[in-house]
């Protein structure tokens, strides 16, 4: 996430824009993009992202305490997004085109905002993800605004829900994004 | 190594968490962006950074910033500690060479109708004394020495 200045109202405002294109509406609420993740989840990367912050819960590093406490080992659940990033580079994908939240980029390119930043985010958390789990998930529009002015630019707030969910199904967490799109002031 | 083992009953509305500092290098956040598999260039590429985001350094990813605050929560509570819910608001980068203290205060405690034990924090990323970041966590925690909220599933959890 790109940080937002302070004070730029709006960010949480849930209205739909009564100027928005029909077509943007009507994807309001529409499951867009389920996707299941490129790997599954793997202690590789929960014990590098424990190391990036020295994270030394027992829970990542212990299997007795992991067996005991949470029935075996478990992801620290905010690297939820970690295990539906795509890859880099795969076979027939060209290096680097694979975009991680395509409501959002498709929002800006519909609505002829070219710079963007999101300026919160929601974390809730349900099942834990386990090494070896495979997740999907899909995004749903749930809220575009109307033209506001603020600090960085005239744009639109927008609000993407990402639902995560297991190979069983089990809903393991959900991220609400808020996000501005937004024009330059002319200089 | 966290050995914690908070219950509701240690906590109080007004508490104080123990601050944590920490001084960030290249390395803090190009590592932070490698763990969580982000290849944006301003999360790495100082010269992309400065022209495209107009910053003068690469800057702290977020997932990786949650990352930590989660660290900086379950430092706290122990193991069973079990975050919920947070929700993050952003007010500017965190940079190579800057010191980031985490510091954090209980608002509330309570306990919802299925018996699960919750505490919320308030938590401030800070860089001299700015906020950076800022983020409210719901933390289960157990009720009691026998109690342990990883065993809640299904109707049993509501974050």
């Amino acid at each position: 996430m790109t940080p937002i200045e302070p004070g730029s109202e709006g960010a949480t405002d849930s209205a739909v824009g009564s100027d928005l294109p029909a077509d943007v509406v009507a994807l309001i609420g529409v499951r867009q993009y389920e996707e299941e993740a490129e790997f599954p989840c793997e202690r590789g990367y929960i014990w590098t992202t424990c190391a990036s912050v020295e994270n030394g819960n027992p829970l990542f590093w212990d299997d007795e305490v992991a067996a005991e406490i949470t029935g075996g080992p478990i992801a620290p659940p905010t690297m939820i997004s970690v295990w539906l990033r795509p890859h880099h580079w795969a076979p027939g994908r060209e290096a680097g085109t694979q975009l991680p939240l395509r409501v959002h980029f498709d929002l800006k390119a519909r609505l002829e905002l070219p710079e963007a930043i999101m300026s919160e985010d929601v974390l809730v958390f349900h099942e834990p993800v386990r090494p070896g789990d495979r997740l999907t998930c899909c995004q749903v529009l749930r809220s575009v605004s109307e033209e506001k002015t603020t600090k960085v630019g005239t744009g639109r707030f927008w609000v993407i829900e990402v639902e995560y969910r297991n190979q069983k199904d089990e809903l393991v967490a959900v991220d609400t994004l808020t996000g501005l799109g937004y024009r330059r002031p002319p200089q | 190594m966290t050995t914690s083992n908070l219950t509701i009953n240690d906590v109080s509305v007004d508490e104080q968490l123990p601050p944590l500092s920490h001084d960030v290098t290249a390395t803090t956040v190009v590592l932070g962006a490698l763990a969580s598999r982000d290849d944006r260039p301003m999360h790495h590429d100082r010269d992309f950074a400065q022209i495209h985001n107009g910053v003068r350094d690469i800057f702290l990813n977020t997932p990786n910033q949650a990352a930590w605050f989660e660290r900086y929560l379950t430092d706290w509570s122990g193991p069973r500690g079990r975050l919920g819910r947070v929700t993050f608001r952003m007010f500017g980068p965190v940079f190579p060479g800057d010191t980031m203290v985490l510091s954090g205060v209980v608002t509330e405690t309570t306990t919802d109708d299925v018996g699960c034990a919750w505490v919320k924090v308030a938590v401030e990323l800070c860089v001299d004394g700015e906020a950076k970041t800022r983020a409210t966590a719901s933390l289960a925690v157990p009720v009691g020495p026998d109690d342990n909220p990883w065993n809640r599933r299904g109707d049993q959890w509501r974050p």
